[in-house]
């Protein structure tokens, strides 16, 4: 049986085993962290032994060493005499040690030496589905303890099971045992981690292990065994949404092929996919390879493919190709917990270079809100980060790009930093400000040549958000374009931004949940406010059912923006339903739809209300027109044209 | 996906991490299973063709075999293939030992012929499971202005993120293949159906494990006639991969001082 297997083959990314006849068994990573002679190499040799998964002849090859050297036989001998055999024959950084339960298939991530502790810490912890947290009876939780469960904490593993071992030196007492519980789980709660078992055992002697003997007779928990056999796999990769990083384009002949590796999900020629920080949309032609191509069927994570697309778009390494609706979100403002491998502490102000997947972008640290040693776990002062400290930062980028948080995407939200060209430094993406205008780093926006006052003796208007929100069907959409038609009419220059026709290309790659339902107002108010800062009239169609988004959009749009109230009562909008959307979503074919549920929060403070079974359209639009006068958006008297000249 | 698609797919995306990220490269081809196994992933990667040249620095003393391969499929393959000599046994190091002094005019004609071409990145099919101190290497392995290689000073390499940013004048070894096993390499050769050198099969109960100079490899003792054959035969032997290679034997560290200046 081979047993240590080295770390350098790649994860398998769909979290389960081949089983020579076809099944397949769950693979969980772990980790066993605890103060140093808590028992920690005992317990895996027990466990290996417990779970049948020793080569034959190995126990009694030990048994007859340490009788040789008239010792008593132990089972961290076991592991020793592993890590020794890996010495001397193929060494790698971390390894890995297999064993099984019932009915997963356990990997055990080795992260030995103090030294590199941290280093190892992360890169094979990170990677840990869970963990099991080991805790001296008679010294009970001690600092180690405790800097563990915040490092479990800091890499976000949240299974954590917790053996009290060596329960025969306290007697197998229960109130010693409960005293330990108690302690532990309170601390890892305090971090936001509920252990998922608290085990007494004696590893040395199998108790707890594999077996609840009479001695613990007391406990009716699991065992370790059985706490391992329910830990959960981490979601497979290929269930998550496609994320394919962008490598490169080749066109070494007549095709344009798209490369990289699929880092989660699946695709297939045919689907529809969008091309994150762009937003474009094309449809796959082709999964492209060599020497047979095209090939069929569905190409999942892990795999290194090449796609052609069926249009010509202007794609660059680092963007992200998605499925629309799934799409990863473009963000030039994160917020990270990293760990720092550079001689120079990281400080606030700090320029640096980030790769996400194949994507760089410079970098500058906003701020630095945590800073820990986690040998210590004394936060310092917050100012900077030294080397080998972990902390969370605030970072500000200055191009644009597409991730995901780590807990929703391991492998697009981690990133390392790099500084004069050497990695530096790695962590986890805790989240992303999609919303939050960045930090102007080296953005320079370019004005426009025209003045606004230019603009607006050619049209006789200032430049004005024109805001229209309501229920569906009650009305928005037509005044929308009555009050275009008669703002042209008169020579001015309205432009129509309807929610439902962006949504069909701008904002295609948004969803209805709460989240993208505010992203899509942002970018409604972003475009509208910088038509009304050119001198037009943008005339906004849109639901908008939160009242916090359209807080929002009226901050960005500032003092250009106008308010209306399409007051319709809601069953005359249903009455109305013109695009069948009421009748649909009754039948509840029709998910997150505004109007039934009443979500919909009403304007406080609008600048006008209409009610539109009340008003024709024409008596509407002169209404709008005549709030757009009284609040300085059209001119009264007609400007003369000629003092402009 | 299985074993051998995943190696496959790690290397593929190292090989295009280099094309992308470094200016000028090439490939080291040692005409060896583990080069020609490089090459058809290369060609995998950028769909048939590899868009960067192959290198052979010839030290003039490969089997005759080896020639003929390399003369056959530099062609069929369409390869831009670079043939680059060494210089005399006089030009090296006298302190080596006899073997190790031989393999080091390999080093001094991959110096010579990175000043001709100034390349940045050069493609090795090294893996750790040959030999200890390639087993501490990274991916992308940075190499001082001599060629030489600090194995006390390497930059962390997590996560399939590289360091790609060798100095002014310096380059970058680049190891698509370094996770990869011995077995792993004669498996994925069957399963691709890749031409070999008959040398690595059995005659007269020898066969070559490792293929390097005439003067320096020797045969190891063994029955394994077809490729399924040594694949039986590594999971039972206890013999290293490179056994026959003199150079490794002639005093503990010399292998490691070979690397240390430049040598794959």
């Amino acid at each position: 049986m081979n047993m240590i297997v080295t770390s350098a083959s790649p994860a398998t990314p769909n979290g389960t085993t081949s089983m020579p006849n076809g099944t397949t068994r769950p693979q969980v990573r772990i980790v066993i962290v605890g103060h140093v002679d808590h028992g920690k190499s005992t317990l895996v040799g027990r466990l290996l032994h417990e779970t049948g998964s020793l080569p034959e002849g190995k126990l009694e090859m030990l048994k007859a060493v340490s009788a040789r050297r008239g010792m008593p036989f132990e089972w961290s001998f076991l592991l020793d005499a592993l890590q020794t055999e890996r010495d001397q024959g193929i060494t790698i950084d971390t390894t890995q040690i297999r064993f099984r339960t019932n009915s997963r298939d356990i990997v055990l991530i080795d992260a030995p030496g103090h030294a590199e502790f941290l280093r190892n810490m992360i890169t094979g912890a990170s990677q840990a589905d869970g963990a099991v947290l080991i805790i001296d009876a008679l010294e009970g939780v001690r600092d180690q303890t405790r800097r563990h469960g915040y490092l479990l904490h800091l890499l976000g593993v949240k299974q954590v099971a917790i053996v009290v071992n060596k329960m025969d030196r306290v007697d197998f007492g229960a109130d010693r045992f409960k005293e330990i519980s108690d302690e532990i789980t309170a601390h890892l709660q305090g971090l936001g981690v509920t252990p998922t078992a608290v085990i007494p055992i004696s590893a040395r002697d199998g108790d707890g292990v594999a077996e609840r003997t009479d001695r613990i007779g007391w406990y009716k928990g699991p065992t370790v065994v059985e706490a391992l056999d329910r830990l959960e796999p981490a979601r497979p990769l290929e269930a998550l949404a496609l994320r394919l990083p962008v490598q490169a384009i080749y066109k070494f002949d007549d095709r344009r092929i798209v490369a990289g590796r699929i880092e989660s999900g699946s695709l297939a020629a045919g689907e529809e996919i969008v091309i994150m920080p762009a937003g474009k949309i094309a449809k796959i032609k082709s999964v492209e390879s060599w020497p047979v191509t095209p090939v069929a069927g569905r190409q999942g994570a892990g795999r290194s493919v090449g796609i052609t697309l069926d249009r010509e778009l202007f794609i660059e390494r680092g963007d992200i190709i998605a499925h629309a609706g799934t799409s990863p979100r473009e963000t030039r403002r994160l917020r990270a917990r990293i760990f720092w491998l550079h001689d120079k502490p990281l400080a606030k102000g700090d320029q640096l270079l980030v790769r996400c997947g194949p994507k760089e972008s410079r970098a500058t640290v906003v701020a630095i809100e945590k800073a820990v040693d986690p040998g210590e776990l004394e936060s310092s002062e917050n100012k900077a980060i030294g080397r080998n400290y972990v902390g969370e930062i605030d970072i500000s980028l200055s191009n644009p790009i597409a991730t995901d948080p780590y807990t929703e995407n391991p492998r697009t939200g981690r990133l390392v930093i790099e500084v004069s060209g050497r990695i530096a430094g790695g962590g986890l993406v805790l989240s992303v400000d999609a919303g939050q205008r960045a930090v102007p780093v080296d953005i320079v926006p370019v004005e426009s040549a025209l003045r606004p006052d230019e603009r607006s003796a050619r049209y006789q208007h200032n430049g004005a958000v024109v805001w229209l929100t309501g229920l569906p069907a009650s009305g928005k959409s037509t005044l929308a374009r009555a009050l275009e038609r008669r703002l042209f009419t008169n020579g001015g220059s309205p432009i129509l931004l309807d929610g439902d026709t962006l949504r069909a290309g701008l904002n295609r790659d948004l969803g209805f949940s709460a989240a993208d339902r505010s992203e899509n107002i942002r970018r409604l108010a972003e475009v509208a406010t910088h038509l009304a800062r050119n001198g037009h009239i943008a005339i906004v169609a849109a639901v908008s059912p939160a009242r916090e988004d359209r807080a929002a959009a009226r901050r960005i749009a500032d003092t250009t923006f106008r308010e209306i109230h399409v007051a319709t009562p809601a069953e005359v909008c249903e009455d109305r339903d013109p695009k069948g959307h009421y009748k649909k979503a009754r039948a509840g074919a029709l998910q997150s739809f505004t109007g039934i549920l009443n979500d919909y929060e009403k304007p406080e403070a609008a600048e006008l209300v209409i009610d539109t079974s009340r008003r024709t359209v024409a008596e509407a639009a002169d209404e709008i027109e005549q709030m757009l006068k009284t609040t300085g958006v059209l001119f009264d008297e007609v400007v003369d044209l000629a003092a402009n000249i | 996906m299985d074993h051998l698609d995943q190696l496959e797919a790690q290397s593929i995306y190292i090989f295009r991490e280099a094309f992308a990220r470094l200016k000028k490269i090439a490939l080291l081809w040692s005409l060896g299973k583990d080069s020609n196994v490089m090459i058809w992933l290369a060609r995998k990667a950028f769909f048939g063709r590899m868009p960067f040249p192959a290198l052979h620095v010839d030290t003039g003393k490969k089997f005759p075999e080896m020639y003929r391969f390399r003369d056959h499929y530099g062609k069929e393959w369409e390869l831009d293939l670079r043939v680059e000599p060494c210089p005399p046994i006089d030009a090296v190091d006298p302190t080596l030992p006899p073997a190790a002094r031989s393999a080091a005019r390999k080093t001094e004609g991959l110096k010579m012929a990175l000043a001709k071409y100034g390349f940045d990145g050069l493609i090795a099919g090294i893996r750790r499971d040959e030999e200890a101190t390639r087993a501490k290497e990274r991916v992308f392995s940075p190499r001082g202005l001599e060629g030489n290689w600090d194995v006390r000073d390497q930059p962390p390499e997590f996560w399939d993120h590289f360091n790609a940013s060798p100095p002014q004048g310096a380059h970058l070894r680049i190891h698509p293949i370094l996770h990869w096993t011995e077995a792993d390499i004669w498996a994925y050769t069957k399963r691709e159906n890749i031409p070999i050198i008959p040398l690595y099969l059995s005659q007269n109960g020898k066969r070559y494990r490792s293929l390097g100079d005439q003067d320096i490899t020797n045969p190891v003792a063994s029955t394994a006639s077809s490729i399924d054959e040594i694949l039986v035969e590594l999971e039972q032997t206890k013999v290293p991969e490179r056994a026959g290679r003199a150079l490794d034997h002639e005093t503990e560290d010399a292998f490691e001082r070979l690397r240390v200046a430049g040598y794959l």
